[in-house]
């Protein structure tokens, strides 16, 4: 169990910053996950953590102390691969057991501590089998067994189910969601898949560039993304994004969406926000996700006639790619609302959904209309 | 532009029948997606169509002609693969052109340019037609990759998995786009994928394969909604359909150690008689509340941020429901569920088919967006 700190660590290979000033906290027990694409730096800050890369700058304290000295062997942390990392010509049991062999217990002890694990992943019945004779979900699971066998303090994982198909993907999001419960170890998962973030972890640290860009818990990076890059990384369907004017005459306001192409009443609030913001001019990206996106079939006060471009199905809803003037705005709607593509019906966007940010920068200007 | 059809096409490699009595009409001008795990025989359909492969039995029309004696060339096909064959050496422009410059076609250099124009423009590329294809992102080339299909205005375009090395953004990007492509060309599309959100969000109709054998076409909505049988059921949708063995006994359904459920109206019309049963419901019929009539366990909980996701527990059953993202739920909290019986799916448990097809569905309520 512990407290793992991350203070201003900076990496850099030549002039080029790997992880720069990152400053983290993950609780004792917590389940924090580093999300972001491929090269912004999360694998280097789990491997830094798990001592197998040096950092530059900075501090690395476990339960308050600095272990950048300490051997990946001395930090009590253990680290499961996206690749399964197991001895081919041992058995499950083996794998398992192997840690253990330089801790010197007995016979006994290492069985039921491997025993109880196995029990935990229901691979039981699997022990007696050498990798070649499992499936990749089994292998995977035998690697995280290994990795728990010793207790350790804090568990770090690097895309461990990156490379099982959707189905098993599915399914070990939730193995690995009641293992964290039962065992209650601090955890740091890396992967750059948005929907893994989101079911799993209690706090999503957003990464790119080397640079950390939101922590917060699933919700708030969904609800209330700090910049462009989080708005666009997290949700799926992506969240529409486009550059947008705000008018106000007469007190009347309104936000109007790239050269002219469509126009949506909005209440005055948003002046007096937009004022109070910290950007000089009214260079704005607005963005909103399919769901912010209200539409009806019949005109309707304070909706914009527009045409539904092309319906993708997907079932349980549809996602409708409206045209707006010379743009396309992507809906959610419920299956079959809209009966066919090239059909005219109204929009608007939510106000509590549709999110503000600096053209110049691309930072939130956090604005929230109730 | 043609119209394809297949009938009782059968494809042997050694032992393994790969494509088994397929018969199949792809309209003209229609965007028909295959769908199926790895396996089913889809690539091999495709190949067949494109003449790179002879079938054993059977017969291929293309615009109403049997295609049997034609070449690959005669068939006036356009292939694109998951793997983008560009010439690397070469400039975007190159590459566009160079279907175009075959010594069976003879093209004046204006009508090239003309040509490889209109697909630039089609696939938003104009601005990289002077790069070299090895300067291009995965998304890029595979624009181009489908340009070169574009230039040569076949009889028919098919493609093999061409998104499935984008990664996901440029994936759910790139589907609309080839959607709307094909509705702009009015071109006779055959798409082959393993990926059904792929298949539902483009396909006018959806063709679903396994082992060899058409299991079922239909609309994206009429897979979705009426599943032939298990396997269409737990292939298509994601979450995948539940699906559990129980017992109809007279107006309850059993699921033996989990839950009993008592039909209401709806589910007397759709499941009636006794006896086992595979019953099946998505998770977007399942719902949670104090209204519920049988209890269960929270096991899991994953935030889609628009909604979440709930497994339960009953015994040893497993099973998901879907539910507002604002719902607080807990795992290990005990709740109470109801199915949408309107949307209940019963089985056969031997043959796996679905016995409530053709039973009365209302359609789902046309609620409009809700606010969240």
């Amino acid at each position: 169990m512990a407290e793992i700190v991350l203070r201003d660590i900076a990496k850099y290979f030549g002039d080029n910053y790997v992880i720069r000033k990152l400053n983290l906290t993950i609780a004792h027990k917590e389940f924090v996950v580093l999300l972001g694409p491929s090269g912004c730096g999360k694998t280097t800050t789990l491997r830094s953590i798990a001592g197998l890369e040096e950092i530059d700058s900075g501090d690395i304290l476990i339960d308050g102390k600095p272990v950048q000295s300490l051997r990946a062997g001395d930090r009590d942390i253990a680290f499961v691969f996206q690749l399964f990392a197991l001895y081919p010509h041992l058995t499950a049991y083996d794998n398992i057991a192997f840690p253990l062999h330089a801790t010197r217990e007995s016979g006994a002890v290492v069985e039921e501590k491997v025993r109880a694990v196995a029990r935990s992943l229901q691979i039981e019945h699997l022990l007696r089998r050498r990798p070649s004779a499992l499936s990749g979900g089994d292998m995977q699971r035998v690697a995280i067994g290994r990795a728990l066998v010793r207790r350790p303090k804090a568990m770090l994982m690097d895309e461990p189910i990156g490379a099982l198909d959707a189905k098993l993907r599915e399914e070990m999001r939730s193995e690995l969601k009641r293992l964290h419960l039962e065992n209650n170890s601090t955890t740091i998962y890396v992967t750059h898949d948005q929907v893994e973030a989101m079911s799993l972890a209690d706090r999503i640290a957003v990464m790119n560039d080397g640079v950390l860009q939101q922590v917060g818990t699933p919700s708030e990076v969904y609800l209330h993304p700090a910049n462009l890059f989080v708005a666009q990384f997290v949700g799926s369907p992506v969240m529409n994004i486009t550059n947008a004017t705000v008018k106000s005459v007469n007190g009347h306001t309104s936000v109007i969406l790239g050269d002219g192409d469509g126009t949506f009443d909005f209440p005055a609030e948003l002046e007096r926000k937009l004022a109070a913001a910290p950007v000089g001019d009214r260079d704005l990206v607005v963005g909103i996700r399919p769901e912010g996106v209200l539409v009806e079939r019949q005109e309707r006060a304070g909706y914009l006639p527009v045409q539904a471009h092309i319906i993708e199905p997907l079932g349980a809803y549809d996602i409708v790619d409206l045209k707006v003037g010379g743009q396309f705005i992507r809906a959610r709607t419920p299956s079959g609302y809209v009966p066919r593509a090239g059909e005219t019906v109204w929009a608007k966007l939510d106000k509590a959904q549709t999110h503000f940010f600096s053209a110049g920068s691309g930072e939130s200007l956090h604005i929230r209309l109730g | 532009m043609a119209e394809v059809r297949l009938d009782k096409v059968t494809k042997t490699f050694g032992s393994h029948k790969a494509v088994d009595a397929l018969s199949l009409r792809i309209a003209d001008g229609e965007f028909f997606v295959l769908l199926g795990p790895t396996g089913a025989g889809k690539t091999t359909t495709l190949r067949l169509i494109a003449g790179l492969e002879k079938p054993d039995s059977g017969t291929i029309a293309i615009g109403g002609d049997d295609a049997a004696g034609w070449s690959v060339a005669e068939r006036d096909v356009a292939l694109v693969f998951q793997y983008y064959s560009l010439y690397p050496r070469y400039t975007v422009r190159e590459n566009l052109a160079f279907p175009l410059k075959s010594r069976v076609r003879s093209y004046t250099a204006a009508e090239i340019e003309q040509r490889v124009a209109h697909a630039a423009n089609m696939l938003r590329i104009e601005h990289l037609l002077d790069r070299k294809t090895d300067k291009l992102s995965g998304g890029e080339m595979q624009r181009v990759s489908i340009g070169r299909a574009i230039v040569r205005e076949p009889r028919v375009f098919l493609m093999d998995e061409p998104l499935s090395n984008l990664d996901a953004k440029l994936r759910e990007a790139l589907r609309a786009e080839l959607k709307d492509l094909q509705m702009k060309l009015g071109a006779t599309f055959l798409f082959v994928t393993h990926d059904q959100i792929e298949a539902m969000s483009m396909g006018d109709k959806v063709g679903v394969l396994n082992n060899g054998r058409l299991v079922q076409v239909g609309t994206p909505n009429e897979i979705y909604n009426s599943p032939r049988d298990t396997f269409v059921a737990a292939f298509v949708g994601s979450p995948a359909m539940n699906l559990m063995g129980g017992e109809l006994r007279a107006d309850r359904i059993v699921v033996p150690g989990a839950f009993e459920l008592p039909l209401d109206d709806a589910g007397r019309r759709r499941l009636n008689g006794n006896g086992p049963i595979t019953v099946g419901i998505r998770s977007e019929d399942v719902s949670i509340g104090a209204e519920g009539v049988a209890e269960a366990i929270v096991h899991h909980v994953e935030n889609h941020g628009v909604e979440k996701i709930v497994t339960l527990r009953a015994g040893d059953c497993l099973f998901k429901a879907t539910v507002p993202a604002i719902a607080r739920i807990a795992i290990d909290d005990t709740v109470r569920f109801a199915w949408n019986q309107d949307r209940v799916h019963g089985f056969d448990p031997q043959s796996g088919l679905n016995r409530t097809r053709h039973a009365g569905q209302t359609d789902r309520p046309a609620m409009g967006s809700v606010p969240a």
